[in-house]
């Protein structure tokens, strides 16, 4: 074990796969020779060589393009989109072409493509550089959907996510990149001396299906992906309730049983995650809990999420679920 | 200083058709360029300004004689250009077969390569056999050149118990492994940039396997024309970029489509060598695209082609021309028709005559009215049956996932 933020996990991943994989190649705008805006893919093209790790025109649409392409005549591409707000001028590719590749040749094509794109505000990012687009994909039936939440769940993510033969949304929360945050700006801690910061240097993966138990507890479960994680693992020490955090890791698919099983048995239920409520990934969830757990309910699920409007620049501690938020939601689900 | 469009009142330039119903249409007589006006450049040494004179002027190699003269003559021997013949013949007839199909209502659309049978067909016969082919919906005649069974395709195009895509997609739509025939989406333009990145795979593995894309004037429009372009300038892969400008885009004219003179001149913006060849010339066709496949092969990356043709028949069975331009255009089309100007260029060096013409016509009509009896014992769109509805989980992942299982379940079937 060696101690590493998720920049380096995600590096070690990737460093991983090109050395035992030379189908694996990685793309996107400035990730080669400068190694990433957010230094992800650093030093893989001085060591790996500008065939495997290289930079691409800036366009989202031909990124994917190719990324299809090279797929299908057997490569392992991993693209990166810069940040998630850029994913759109890719999403007929993805959508309609990569998704559906499959599928539509009777099983006789595929494109094993993972897309890496950081998501997610916190940031000062504006409308445009802190969006959160996952349910734009968790709606489209083809596409594995990742979120990943700290160092050690992003490195063994990452590792299924290029293995996986499907196509992969492959989501990281930029917030989270050099620490975790717990909804406070003015303290921000790094990875250093966090369990989750300490990664093993060797291959391990995290099947893509498994949601993870951060915490147990009896009287709410709390299910939350990316930042929200460490979030909410704030709101519920604020809580002072004994709550279960399940952190769902894979939204496609997703590992349902865990949260069922936990709803059961605390027979409360919060739901929370930084994009828009409306059609949000939390809809999904609400609505399979009430399915399958409606005679263990003592409450209305709750769910905390942003709001339905544009993500705002100065103001965003508003807009993101606050650790008052989600507590107080919490607390309200124990009320008669 | 140039002056603005003061033709009319308008802000801004609406393009026109030249001709709409009622008109009567008229291209000009026989093409002014001439067999031999353009000479063929060396395809390894050649940078893209060489290739100016051939994006404004028509590479033409069969004359209005009926004789292959200049240059760019590929010098096929009457073996080879009988087989091409042949297979634009049996892919007319195949169309035929599934338009009354289509009228009978034994599936649901289909598509035609009226008047284009030259593009597909001696396109790919210009290709290594295991080159990539990424088509549109208008090149299903890359397939009779591979050889693949016309009843596969026929099963394929009815969506019955033997489609091998299993009855997902609308016809023409085939997906072909075996013959590196890749997926065709209706989405128009996506396999363009696709094809990029399916040659740099070719090139990065060292294999000498180019991949051969196509769009149309209309789709040439897309991002994805643009990103096509931009990589391929760009990484310099292995890819043969076909912009077919068959003058309709449904009922959208070309000069609704581009504001420049001819498509083939953008390739060269992009640094990549471009060619404006008429497309309704079996030779010229097959001729260029060699050209572009032996650059290909010397790694000096892209050729960018126009295809300029004529769309002879309606867009699709869902259309009909006649509410947007004139009734039999086509038959003033200074290109003519590929498969009578091959017919004709072979009787003129003594390899064909009419009665052999009549008989291979009478010998394909049979076999592609075997090949639909055929499919339809494996079920029609009108009666059935067709693929299990399992076939709708299926293959939308490698393994069906737990949450799609459930559906499956659910459906019962």
């Amino acid at each position: 074990m060696v101690e590493m933020n998720m920049i380096q996990s995600l590096n070690s991943a990737l460093e991983h796969q090109l050395e035992t994989n030379e189908n694996v190649l990685i793309f996107g705008e400035d990730v080669g020779y400068f190694g990433g805006v957010f230094r992800v893919t650093s030093g893989l093209q001085e060591k790996f060589g500008a065939h495997r790790v290289f930079d691409s025109p800036l366009a989202e649409g031909g990124i994917a393009a190719i990324a299809m392409g090279m797929g299908l005549n057997g490569l392992r591409p991993v693209a990166e989109i810069q940040f998630a707000d850029y994913i759109f001028p890719a999403y007929d590719q993805i959508v309609n072409e990569i998704a559906k590749l499959r599928h539509r040749s009777g099983g006789e094509f595929s494109t094993p493509v993972t897309f890496r794109t950081p998501a997610g505000g916190g940031i000062k990012g504006g409308h445009h550089h802190s969006q959160s687009p996952e349910a734009q994909f968790t709606h489209t039936p083809g596409l594995k959907v990742v979120y990943c939440s700290d160092p050690y769940n992003a490195k063994g993510l990452l590792a299924s996510a290029i293995e996986c033969n499907d196509p992969v949304i492959f989501f990281e929360p930029k917030r989270c990149y050099r620490g975790p945050f717990y909804g406070d700006p003015h303290n921000v801690p790094t990875w250093k001396g966090h369990p989750r910061g300490e990664v093993p240097e060797e291959y391990y993966n995290i099947p893509l299906e498994e949601a993870r138990i951060v915490q147990e507890g009896d009287d709410c479960t709390v299910i939350a992906y990316g930042t929200m994680v460490h979030v909410c693992e704030e709101a519920i020490r604020k809580s002072g309730i004994s709550c279960e955090l399940i952190d769902l890791q894979t939204l496609v698919p997703w590992d349902r049983d865990t949260v069922v099983n936990s709803v059961k048995k605390t027979g409360r239920c919060v739901i929370v995650h930084e994009a828009p409520k409306t059609s949000g990934f939390g809809a999904e969830m609400s609505a399979s809990v009430q399915e399958r757990c409606f005679y263990h309910l003592q409450a209305p699920i709750k769910r905390v999420t942003g709001w339905d409007t544009p993500f705002p620049h100065s103001t965003e501690w508003d807009y993101l679920p606050s650790v008052e938020r989600i507590s107080s939601a919490i607390k309200e689900t124990q009320e008669d | 200083m140039p002056s603005r469009n003061t033709a009319t009142e308008s802000p801004f330039t609406v393009g026109e058709a030249p001709f709409r119903p009622g008109d009567k249409a008229d291209f000009g007589g026989p093409w002014k360029e001439q067999p031999g006006d353009l000479w063929r450049p060396d395809p390894v040494q050649c940078i893209t300004m060489d290739t100016l004179p051939h994006c404004t002027g028509l590479i033409r190699v069969l004359g209005d004689n009926n004789k292959a003269s200049g240059e760019w003559d590929p010098k096929l021997n009457a073996k080879d250009l009988l087989r091409g013949l042949e297979l634009m013949l049996k892919l007319r007839i195949f169309d035929e077969r599934m338009m009354k199909m289509q009228r009978t209502g034994k599936l649901s659309f289909y598509m035609r390569s009226l008047g284009e049978e030259a593009v597909a067909i001696a396109q790919t016969m210009a290709l290594d056999d295991n080159d990539w082919i990424f088509p549109s919906y208008r090149q299903p005649g890359a397939q009779f050149v591979r050889g693949r069974d016309m009843v596969s395709m026929i099963c394929h195009c009815i969506g019955n118990t033997e489609d091998n895509v299993r009855g997902r997609q609308m016809p023409v739509h085939y997906s072909w492994k075996e013959g590196n025939f890749i997926s065709i989406s209706s989405p128009v333009g996506t396999q363009f940039s696709q094809a990029v990145g399916v040659a740099m795979a070719s090139a990065y593995k060292g294999e000498d396997q180019a991949c051969i894309t196509w769009l149309g004037d209309g789709t040439s429009a897309q991002g994805d024309y643009h990103y096509a372009l931009n990589f391929a300038s760009t990484f310099k892969p292995p890819v043969i970029l076909n912009v077919v400008n068959n003058q309709w885009a449904i009922s959208t004219h070309r000069n609704l489509a581009t504001g420049g003179e001819t498509f083939a001149m953008r390739g060269l913006a992009y640094n990549i060598p471009s060619f404006r060849v008429d497309g309704n010339d079996f030779l010229a066709v097959y001729s260029v695209t060699k050209w572009a496949r032996e650059r290909a092969r010397a790694g000096m990356g892209a050729t960018h082609i126009e295809v300029y043709t004529y769309r002879a028949g309606a867009h699709s069975s869902s259309d009909d021309p006649v509410a947007y331009r004139p009734t039999a255009e086509e038959e003033s089309w200074p290109g003519g028709d590929p498969i009578e100007r091959l017919k004709e260029h072979l009787i003129e060096i003594g390899a064909w005559n009419e009665e052999k013409h009549a008989g291979m016509i009478e010998r394909i009509d049979a076999e592609v009215m075997s090949a639909y009896k055929e499919a339809c014992e494996f079920g029609d769109l009108a009666n059935g049956p067709y693929p299990p509805a399992s076939t709708i989980f299926t293959e939308v992942y490698e393994k069906v996932p737990w949450h799609i299982q459930e559906q499956r379940e659910e459906l019962g079937k």
